[in-house]
């Protein structure tokens, strides 16, 4: 059972810029063929100022673990919902300052029995100060 | 790249589905490479099935990553797209054949916003995944 004074924890600030290489890589593991993540012209023609990151890129931009500690066993958990905010689109060039909190914690009933839930909201901001996205995962832990 | 406009959109407009090829295990490789998520659970053999899983399986994240190929396919790359949420119903496995769908589930004036119901199902018609987008279009 995940112990609950790990409510609001936050991980140590890590500050990362987003290179156009990285955002080549994940969209070829995805399959996903559209030039503007890959190519800076096509991007342009498209309407971006810069190669943009696909949507789901910003999970590849990886805070320090707030769960590092915890004692949570990798093989139960499993990831159960997970949401993106974008204020704006990322880019290739960008450099941004990555906060993870321990948003909730609660446990749940289900067929196979009890589980904890685990709610881990990252926070990404840019060196203006503002904030590009917020990811929201929801994880769950089996007993 | 078009834009669709939010004036041509009807609630309930069908997006063009998108079929990805077989799931390869080498994929999983790639993914856990370009997105940072080394959970063994994913690429090791053995490690799964110690952990009770027939073998390894995809990350939900790139069942997702389908998905947000699809928003992307009709909202012209990731201008638009203000928020994108899924929820993993299913597993995964090497060689599922995953097919996205979506469709207009709603249109907001004020915010000249549409929201898309999104789900990708695999070959057998389970839904691994489902979720919603919320996405701002030109307006004319």
């Amino acid at each position: 059972m995940v112990d609950r004074s790990f409510l609001g924890r936050t991980s140590e600030p890590l500050t990362l810029s987003v290179e156009a290489g990285h955002i080549r890589r994940f969209v070829e593991a995805l399959g996903e063929p559209s030039p503007i993540y890959t190519s800076e012209q096509a991007a342009r023609a498209a309407g971006y100022p810069r190669i943009p990151a696909p949507p789901t890129f910003a999970t590849a931009l990886r805070p320090n673990d707030v769960r590092a500690g915890m004692g949570i066993d990798m093989r139960k958990v499993l990831h159960g919902e997970q949401e993106y905010e974008y204020r704006r689109p990322l880019y290739a060039g960008d450099t941004l300052t990555l906060v993870q909190r321990v948003a909730d914690i609660y446990e749940k009933s289900g067929r196979s029995g009890a589980m904890d839930f685990l709610v881990l909201e990252t926070t990404a901001t840019d060196e203006k100060g503002e904030v590009v996205f917020v990811a929201r995962a929801n994880i769950v832990v089996k007993r | 790249m078009t834009r669709p406009r939010w004036d041509e959109l009807g609630e309930g407009f069908e997006l063009p589905p998108l079929q990805k090829p077989p799931i390869e295990r080498i994929q999983l490789v790639k993914y856990a490479g370009a997105s940072g998520d080394f959970n063994r659970i994913h690429v090791e053999e053995d490690y799964a099935r110690a952990a009770g899983y027939k073998s390894v399986f995809a990350h939900g994240m790139l069942v997702m990553g389908f998905l947000g190929q699809l928003v992307g396919d009709f909202s012209g790359g990731p201008a638009g797209i203000l928020k994108i949420s899924c929820r993993f119903r299913a597993i995964t496995w090497p060689g599922d054949v995953i097919t996205c769908r979506g469709r207009v589930s709603k249109k907001e004036a004020a915010t000249q916003t549409v929201e898309l119901s999104v789900q990708a199902v695999n070959q057998d018609g389970t839904v691994v995944a489902d979720g919603t987008a919320t996405v701002r279009l030109p307006k004319a």
